[in-house]
């Protein structure tokens, strides 16, 4: 990282005459956009020559850390390698040139990939059919949940009108619920990091909609009792929500659709390997069980008898109000799609099933490795992540958030920090399949040397970042007197 | 045996297993019940090798059919520069997330809140947020969100003349969360301000919302519509194509609470209909209501000026159920795509973009109209796209035109086509397009 280059907007590097663009002659006669639809004063944009907006972009670049950097332990989620043949398929011009309103027959080779994506993602769930059109996991929450209360509204059950969700939920379900016009009701862990079946059993009724979960959970545990669970929540009417977010150790191991789940999305920006893109973006395909197919969104992608593939936007049986059934334009993210398909064809079978053994060996051997100078609070197997209850010292005040910080001078990002909520300094590390051994060895040394630091020098690590292009930054500041444009920095600086 | 994507030996996994205190992989999934074990294989295809996988895909690519694209609604052809995805593509941008670490995400943080500043500069309001889904779900959220803010009002008007397919988003979203939804009528393809006026007076209305150019074409005359909504305390909330904002009047100018749509316009490539971004942008008093990230200046310790996230009081991470939207994860490396695109343009060139862009449009209409068998759907302005009758079979048109390689428009009604026309469209290829159709 060049430190020195740190900090200018490209407004300040605007030089007005010059240009960064050539477009065709305009050799059309003019028109004028009448009068009164005009703008009165031109969009205040930057005035740059191509060089300088190059050069800017390089140099903002620089100030980032991205997996192609260095190990990327965020917890829950799931910083794997971005194959570069996937960014080179979503780039194929003959994708990116097609209109999403193009008959059928001119992007069957599209429609194709959509289909055969849906099929993938059928068996690696154990569920019947699958969307792909929503953008985000959370996105796709709001389209599972929607799928629910249309499956309860459609048998005419209308009380279910409540969720339940574990208190170590990722906060997206609860706000996925609220979004979507249901109650939330949280069912408490025991000591073990487990959904309580005891504290569960008095929460079903006949008007819970679903409950929620994410398994393994927040904290990297398996919910061993899910047949059960799953048993119970059915048993009052209630379906089974599976948050896609840490399905990565699932991967040959085991199925949402055979654990009991009806519905569920993926993170395809998780688990196949789409990158995160500094926050999207993502896509969060849904699935369902058999009987709910008509409450997925539409468009969706068929199969017909010739082998061709076409686009259905319409219910087949019109039993459901269509203009209920829409959660964004037309397919979803598509280049997204074209990537995820292409890391599932280029793992194939046999190795896609070692994606979640090899991830789940990485992080139990660094929550081992690490025991004696961290607080595990639950002990035992872990799934892809475990979470640490900060350093087991607690005669220093050094916190999870200096820990964080002080990994940052040694070249590596910070785990999750302060979620899940059920601990204080909840530190959740998840390292990836495709971290080596050398990688992990190397982290859990430098891990290991902050715990001495915290012991020894504890000042350098409570004003850590040393080397990072900034130090720790103001985040009330920000909060309490926001500036959120340059014209707003302009306007502030003059006062 | 070895694999390009896992990098443990033997030798590791071993020593490995040695230190957890398991024998074996599968010791490590003990804890799940065998019932659910998937102790099966995929039924998936074999592992493909790289080459193998740049051949399957430039079959399924070249079964594509590449068309010189004249359809809109919503989508458009327009220019990509060449700098834009070789910097969009440098892995300290694509492989890195959310910043929640700013120390060493201020490159992702820069470039959020130059976004912020050109969205508002475009939209000619006070704040943006740091992107949504796409346009569909930006209106959908401006619905809830106008909904939100209203102490009473459950309803939310929404004209006759936006994008079908915004139309059903919002339905959908509204639906679930509890909004009524009434339509305004229009009349000659824009939004009939007298039916407006009426629904307004009838009561009860939280918000209004109107989208520029409609989803004919159509550039709308919202003239007096701000204060009606204020009048009745309803918050308006227009939707425009983002690109075409370089000309027209601003939201901010016609009096937006706020203003929502699709930045694909500003040089995002069609792909099939994503990943685009959606853009959210409001007046200042309302940013505590707005969903989604946002990107504020501060100091470090040192008194340097840096970014970090705002405001996540707002967000699901922190507020669980109370917070303002479910989003998290958003079209973040869409929004660096159109930042880089509007820094190349910059002031001149998104305008000569929109003019060439209008002009091609206007001079196509003409053309059309001149061979005899088109007429003007609606005697309104328009911007680059607008619609005409057909006096003829438009399904056969279309086909013809497709064999030809030409998208000819988007089909509307029986009888109606909507063509768009973007700064990449040349007078040869319009020309061409018109000859086609003589030839019909």
């Amino acid at each position: 990282m060049n430190n020195k280059l740190y900090g200018n907007l490209i407004f300040e590097l605007s030089h007005p005459g010059t240009c960064g663009y050539s477009l065709p002659n305009n050799r059309f006669p003019h028109h004028e956009v009448p009068a009164e639809m005009r703008r009165a004063n031109d969009a205040e944009l930057p005035e740059c020559d191509e060089m300088t907006v190059v050069r800017h972009y390089t140099n903002h670049s620089a100030n980032n850390f991205g997996v192609n950097n260095g190990f990327y332990p965020l917890g829950s989620c799931t910083m794997k390698y971005n194959p570069v043949i996937n960014e080179e398929v979503a780039m194929m011009p003959q994708f990116q040139n097609l209109h999403p309103l193009q008959p059928d027959y001119t992007c069957q080779g599209a429609l194709e990939v959509y289909y055969n994506l849906q099929k993938a993602l059928c068996e690696l769930t154990g569920l019947a059919e699958f969307t792909i059109n929503p953008c985000a996991g959370a996105h796709g929450e709001l389209t599972g949940l929607m799928a629910i209360r249309s499956y309860h509204q459609a048998r005419g059950d209308h009380k279910r009108v409540k969720v339940i969700v574990p208190d170590s939920a990722h906060g997206t379900n609860p706000a996925s619920a609220a979004v979507c016009g249901l109650e939330i009701v949280e069912v408490k862990s025991t000591a073990n990091g487990l959904v309580d079946v005891e504290d569960l059993k008095p929460l079903l009724g006949d008007d819970i909609a679903a409950m929620m979960m994410t398994n393994p959970n927040t904290l990297g545990l398996f919910e061993k009792e899910i047949p059960e669970i799953a048993e119970l929540v059915h048993a009052c009417g209630g379906l089974m929500y599976y948050d896609g977010a840490n399905l990565n150790p699932m991967l040959g191991a085991s199925r949402p659709g055979d654990m009991g789940f009806d519905v569920m999305h993926i993170n395809l920006h998780k688990t196949f390997s789409t990158p995160h893109g500094g926050g999207g973006p993502g896509s969060g395909p849904v699935g369902v069980r058999a009987d709910m197919v008509q409450f997925l969104p539409k468009p969706t992608v068929k199969k017909l008898d010739d082998g061709s593939f076409t686009l259905v936007n319409d219910l087949q049986d019109g039993t459901y109000d269509v203009t209920r059934n829409h959660i964004g334009a037309f397919l979803g993210n598509f280049a997204v799609i074209l990537r995820a398909y292409t890391y599932i064809l280029t793992l194939g079978r046999e190795n896609i099933k070692m994606v979640g053994p090899l991830a789940t060996l990485n992080a139990n051997y660094i929550k081992e490795s690490l025991k004696d100078v961290y607080e595990l609070p639950i002990p035992g197997v872990c799934k892809h992540e475990f979470v640490f209850d900060g350093l087991k010292d607690k005669s220093t005040d050094v916190t999870t958030m200096d820990v964080a910080k002080r990994l940052l001078d040694y070249g590596y990002h910070a785990p999750t920090i302060y979620f899940p909520l059920l601990f204080h300094q909840s530190l959740m590390i998840e390292p990836t399949e495709n971290e080596s051994k050398q990688t992990i060895d190397g982290f859990i040394e430098v891990m290991r040397k902050i715990a001495d630091e915290a012991k020894n020098t504890p000042e350098l690590v409570k004003t850590a970042p040393h080397n990072a292009p900034i130090t720790r930054v103001d985040d009330v500041l920000a909060a309490m007197h926001p500036i959120t444009t340059y014209r707003m920095i302009v306007n502030d600086d003059k006062q | 045996m070895a694999y390009k994507y896992f990098p443990h030996t033997e030798a590791d996994i071993q020593a490995m297993l040695a230190r957890i205190g398991v024998t074996s992989l599968d010791e490590l999934f003990s804890d799940v019940p065998e019932c659910i074990r998937f102790r099966k294989e995929y039924d998936l295809p074999e592992a493909k090798s790289e080459l193998e996988i740049r051949e399957l895909f430039a079959r399924l690519a070249g079964s594509n059919k590449q068309l010189t694209c004249f359809a809109g609604a919503g989508v458009y052809d327009h220019y990509t520069p060449a700098v834009i995805p070789s910097i969009v593509e440098r892995s300290e941008f694509l492989t890195s997330y959310t910043p929640y670490q700013a120390e060493i995400s201020q490159g992702t943080l820069h470039y959020i809140f130059e976004f912020q500043s050109m969205m508002a500069e475009l939209t000619g309001m006070a704040i943006s947020n740091a992107s949504m889904y796409d346009g569909t779900t930006a209106t959908a959220e401006a619905v809830l969100m106008a909904n939100a803010a209203a102490k009473k009002a459950n309803k939310v008007l929404v004209s006759s003349t936006i994008d079908p397919r915004t139309l059903n988003v919002i339905l959908t979203y509204a639906h679930f969360h509890g909004v009524e939804i009434e339509l305004i009528n229009a009349v000659d393809g824009a939004t009939d301000l007298n039916d407006m006026q009426a629904r307004l007076d009838a009561g009860g209305v939280a918000g209004v919302v109107m989208q520029q150019p409609n989803r004919y074409g159509v550039v709308e005359d919202f003239t007096g519509v701000a204060d009606a909504c204020h009048a009745k305390k309803a918050m308006f909330v227009i939707n425009s194509v983002a690109a075409d904002l370089a000309l027209l009047r601003t939201p901010g100018e016609w009096g937006a609470d706020i203003a929502v749509g699709d930045v694909q316009s500003l040089g995002v490539p069609m792909s099939f209909g994503g990943p685009y971004a959606g853009y959210m942008c409001c007046t200042e008093k309302l940013i505590r209501k707005l969903p989604g990230r946002i990107v504020g200046r501060t100091k470090d310790t040192e008194g340097r000026r840096c970014f970090v996230l705002t405001l996540q009081a707002r967000e699901q991470h922190i507020r669980r159920e109370k917070a303002t939207s479910n989003i998290c994860s958003n079209q973040s490396l869409m929004a660096l795509w159109v930042t880089i695109y509007m820094s190349l343009m910059g002031k001149q060139g998104v305008k000569d973009a929109a003019q060439l862009s209008y002009d091609g449009a206007h001079y196509l209409q003409e053309q059309l109209l001149a061979t005899g068998r088109f007429t003007a759907t609606f005697s309104r302005p328009f911007f680059n796209e607008f619609c005409v009758d057909f006096n003829g079979d438009v399904d056969a048109l279309q086909k013809h035109l497709i064999d030809n390689g030409v998208l000819g428009g988007v089909k509307v009604d029986a009888n109606t086509i909507m063509f768009a026309v973007t700064e990449r469209r040349s007078k040869e290829e319009i020309d061409r397009l018109v000859e086609l159709i003589k030839q019909f």
